[in-house]
């Protein structure tokens, strides 16, 4: 925690991106977490990702529930739509904004209390559903600011900070998410940001309800020997899949590979996820096999990590129920109120 | 790379770019952390200590340290040049210590209680040989100091006119060097090294200047030669009150600060239209930017890319000059030629011509018999670290040693000439350098709390507030800066990023959570695979492309990356260390001073005799230290 405002100035190289904005006009508020919290890092790497998708702040809507996790939309884009909602409750909260303003870019930020304990619920129907945001869950195994109870994330066996061990089996919600059946699950450490930000950067332009799984290690309370969420444990036990590269849609893939290293994704939009393959068995399209995947290495206590899944041919909730392609709130009284005429219709189709 | 190692105090002391910079390497953060926090006498001492005439620097200084700042660095700056990248006002700060200090005569060393026999002679009485005597008067050597000139100050006194320097701050800082226990022989030009030689010196230092002016050898400058002067020795007979006037219509040949005074001298003694004529482009012209802009202020026109061809006059009186119209050419060497633009020539009436075209160092006083060596530009050969001439008991400092440079350089030169002889009279070899002092000092006091004030003040760089012009322009003594009030002070020095007290990383605590990275507001820290340097510069957070500011490279950490820190743009503000929870990162404040002449310069010298415990002023004694009243803070719109 810090009383300082981080100083204005900035490295003289300090490049703006097509919007005519610097990284540092992605930033929010000084962070109030600990020293050293994994989440400030995940804020760190939507700052970078947003700055780098060439966003305009003002067209995204962040939103989250309670937690340290829940905190972070204060510390990063300044300039956005925020909204910090009910205890667990912010899959409502988003999925009813969403609906209402389809032209913004969604972000829901939470943490694994939020999530897998009160907020469990909501988490599995906004996945169901299909709405078209980045869910972000920072898990750091612990609840942070009730001093370090285990959170339903908590690995079995995993110690606390005094050395009492997890007897509770423990919610992947990576896992949780695959057979929500949400369209893009990724999963990912805080203290690995070449493998978070594009990570983040796909999960913004999939068109579908997109999940990232963030192992954030809390300094505080879940960073000791013992803890399967620690930075020594993480790092020890990564099992990355993939590493993968994300090309907007606008953009030219100029980078240079060897054969049959690579799979391309193209999504609907255009973008295009290339990914570079860690380990030859796995195939990010098959929700079957990753979820398997992800359930073998866990049961060795490994942290499968990378893009777990994705389906290029994702719906959403707006084309579920075929709603207006506008915001609501752009729609004039004709379109509102389509007259006499039309509600005769509607009432003899029900007839 | 290789792990850093910030144990060489070169390392930690390149960080602090203006103490870098400084040929005294004074401790700057130093004391304008000390202004800042109103403790005038102190901030005055650490400058006493090592530049030795901080009043008078705080006004004249050619601030090396200035163009070197961090400050001019990391700010922002707007296409239309209204705002610019600045760095703080230290040698206007350091005026601030000097104006506000107690009577600080307590705080210096008394003269030696016991001589140690050995005799030092010093030509000149100039701010080398003031230096020199300062370092070794108290240590019990019987100083001599020989000037033709009846006050000591040297060109200190003579060349730089009073509206910029008043007398009295001279009086007062040579004053403290003579007062300990130095004999001044006024009126005594030495006028053969020969005999000095003779009187049985056990070392002699040479800080006689370079005191002649060069002269324009063009057509009428004979015929017209009483309205032609010498830029400098003009300026002398101004300072001893021997001229004072001049015609209304004044040309200043030249573009270095000599010029910029004799311009601004005329203007003062009654030349209504004066105006400097330059060979060379504005930019090139080797004045300082301050002081060309200070010129300017005074409705001083600068005339650039004008050769002087030829005096005008009439039957012996002056009317003009005449002048070549050129432009500069420079080679891939950069060498720079002046091309005639074949446009007609210019011509300028005037009465008065004021010639500062250069100076040069004149020993016709010095026997080329006697084994002193000179270079074919007539410079005496002398080591640029030891100061030392061929005779090895003959020491060479400031404008004497290697041409026209600075006050700030002069008292570098003493301080080593200093050393050179305190270790040669102690038997000690002095080509063997005695190594800075230094500490390193964490800041830290809590969580969030340091020892050092850390925000980054967003301010703009303050102007220093003028007199009147109108006031200003009426006589000659008259200061025409009156330099910053403690309110102004205090925020200027807000400015300072402390760049003294380093982020110093330990990489065995470090746990890679990348908190410091990502708070840095520089982005001057990465965790990266370890490379070359030329590789790694360009593949940090933020490229590394000021070659001349090192990278902080750590051991390899527990992924097998290193960490690396651009020290370039670094702001000190600390976040770094406050973000990082496991204390790798630490401030600390690198203390560097350099080692004088005394017990601390030899390798087995004597013990150090024990420091005299500062005594106060006996209320008896009548302050004769200058002191300024502290005003109300009045705005004022010269800093709107």
């Amino acid at each position: 925690m810090t009383y300082l405002a981080k100083p204005r100035l900035h490295h003289p190289t300090l490049a703006k991106n097509r919007v005519g904005y610097t990284r540092r006009d992605y930033e929010g508020k000084i962070s109030t977490l600990c020293a050293g919290c994994g989440h400030d890092s995940i804020s760190a790497a939507i700052i970078q990702a947003c700055w780098e998708l060439d966003i305009e702040p003002h067209r995204v809507a962040k939103l989250s529930g309670i937690g340290c996790s829940s905190k972070t939309p204060d510390y990063f884009l300044g300039n956005s739509h925020g909204f910090n909602t009910v205890h667990g409750r912010m899959p409502s909260v988003l999925t009813g904004a969403n609906l209402a303003n389809r032209e913004l870019i969604y972000l829901g930020v939470s943490g694994d209390g939020d999530s897998a304990s009160i907020g469990l619920g909501q988490f599995a129907h906004v996945l169901r559903r299909g709405v078209n945001m980045t869910y972000i869950v920072e898990n750091n195994g612990v609840y942070g600011l009730t001093k370090g109870q285990f959170s339903a994330t908590a690995d079995k066996g995993s110690k606390s900070k005094r050395g009492r061990a997890n007897t509770d089996a423990p919610i992947d919600l990576a896992s949780l998410a695959l057979v929500m059946g949400a369209t893009f699950v990724g999963r990912s450490f805080s203290g690995d940001k070449a493998q978070l930000v594009p990570l983040i950067r796909a999960a913004i332009a999939h068109p579908g309800a997109a999940v990232i799984d963030v192992v954030s290690p809390c300094i505080a309370f879940n960073n000791h020997s013992g803890s399967t969420k620690s930075y020594d444990y993480v790092r020890e036990h990564n099992e990355a899949v993939n590493r993968l590269d994300f090309f907007p849609q606008r953009e030219e893939i100029t980078a240079e590979y060897g054969e049959g290293e690579v799979t391309d994704v193209r999504q609907h939009d255009g973008s295009v996820i290339r990914l570079r393959k860690l380990h030859a068995d796995y195939d990010p399209t098959s929700r079957v096999s990753a979820m398997a995947y992800i359930q073998e290495h866990a049961a060795r206590g490994e942290v499968v990590t990378g893009l777990l899944y994705v389906d290029n041919e994702a719906a959403d909730l707006h084309k579920q129920l075929n709603t207006i392609d506008r915001a609501l709130n752009t729609l004039g009284a004709a379109e509102l109120c389509p007259g006499a005429a039309a509600l005769e219709k509607i009432n003899a189709s029900l007839r | 790379m290789n792990p850093t190692d910030i144990s060489a105090p070169d390392y930690f002391h390149k960080v602090v770019d203006c103490q870098w910079a400084c040929p005294a390497h004074t401790p700057v953060p130093e004391y304008i952390r000390l202004i800042a926090a109103g403790r005038y006498s102190e901030a005055y001492m650490v400058n006493w200590v090592s530049n030795v005439f901080p009043g008078i620097l705080g006004r004249t200084c050619d601030r090396p340290c200035e163009p070197a700042c961090r400050r001019g660095r990391v700010e922002d700056e707007t296409p239309d040049g209204r705002e610019r990248k600045e760095p703080v006002a230290i040698c206007r700060l350091k005026r601030v210590a000097a104006d506000y200090k107690q009577d600080i005569r307590h705080l210096l060393p008394q003269p030696a209680a016991q001589k140690n026999g050995r005799r030092i002679a010093c030509v000149g009485a100039g701010p080398a040989s003031l230096t020199v005597a300062r370092d070794l008067a108290p240590l019990g050597y019987e100083v001599v100091i020989y000037d033709g000139d009846a006050r000591a100050g040297g060109m200190m006194r003579t060349q730089i006119p009073k509206f910029r320097l008043p007398e009295e701050v001279i009086d007062e800082e040579t004053g403290y060097v003579l007062d300990l226990g130095v004999e001044f022989r006024s009126g005594a030009y030495i006028a053969s090294l020969k005999d000095l030689l003779g009187e049985g010196y056990d070392a002699i230092f040479v800080g006689s200047g370079a005191p002649r002016g060069h002269d324009l050898d063009i057509p009428g400058r004979k015929e017209a030669a009483k309205s032609i002067h010498l830029g400098i020795d003009w300026l002398a007979s101004v300072a001893f009150g021997h001229t004072t006037s001049i015609g209304k219509r004044v040309i200043v040949l030249g573009g270095g600060n000599t010029a910029m005074d004799c311009c601004r001298s005329s203007r003062r003694l009654g030349g209504e239209d004066v105006k400097v004529i330059v060979r060379s482009g504005f930019e090139q012209m080797k004045a300082s930017p301050w002081e060309k802009e200070d010129a300017m202020h005074e409705g001083i026109p600068i005339l650039n890319n004008l050769v002087p061809k030829a005096f005008t006059h009439i039957g012996g009186r002056l009317t003009g000059a005449t002048f070549e119209k050129v432009r500069a050419v420079f080679d891939e060497q950069g060498r720079r030629s002046l091309i005639p633009t074949g446009e007609p020539d210019a011509h300028f009436d005037c009465d008065e011509v004021l010639v500062a075209v250069g100076q040069d160092n004149a020993f016709p006083w010095i026997e080329r018999d006697i084994g002193i060596e000179f270079d074919k530009w007539g410079l005496p050969k002398v080591d640029a670290e030891t100061m030392q001439s061929t005779v090895p008991n003959v020491f060479f400092g400031g404008d004497a040693a290697f041409g026209p440079k600075n006050i700030i350089w002069a008292v570098a030169h003493g301080h080593q000439a200093a050393v050179s002889i305190d270790r040669m009279l102690n038997g000690e070899e002095i080509a063997d350098r005695p190594a800075p002092r230094t500490t390193l000092v964490s800041q830290k006091m809590g969580i969030h709390q340091w020892i050092y004030d850390n925000t980054v003040s967003p301010d703009r760089r303050l102007r220093v507030p003028l007199r009147d012009i109108n006031v200003a322009l009426k006589n000659i003594k008259i200061e025409v800066e009156l330099g910053f009030d403690p309110q102004l002070a205090f925020q200027e020095a807000q400015r300072c990023l402390n760049c003294d007290v380093q982020t110093v990383f330990a990489p065995k605590l470090c746990i890679e959570c990348d908190a410091c990275m990502d708070i840095c507001p520089m982005d001057c820290i990465s965790f990266t695979i370890n490379g070359d340097e030329a590789d790694l510069r360009h593949r940090l957070s933020a490229p590394a492309l000021d070659a001349s500011q090192d990278l902080y490279v750590s051991d390899a950490l527990k992924t097998g990356r290193i960490m690396v820190k651009d020290e370039d743009v670094c702001l000190h503000c600390g976040l770094c260390a406050e973000r990082c929870p496991t204390g790798a990162w630490d401030m600390q404040k690198f203390l560097l001073e350099m080692t004088h002449a005394g017990p601390g310069c030899r390798n087995a010298g004597a013990p150090p005799p024990l420091p005299e415990p500062p005594q106060p002023p006996s209320p008896e004694q009548k302050p004769r230290a200058r002191q300024k009243q502290k005003p109300a803070p009045a705005p004022d719109p010269q800093n709107a």
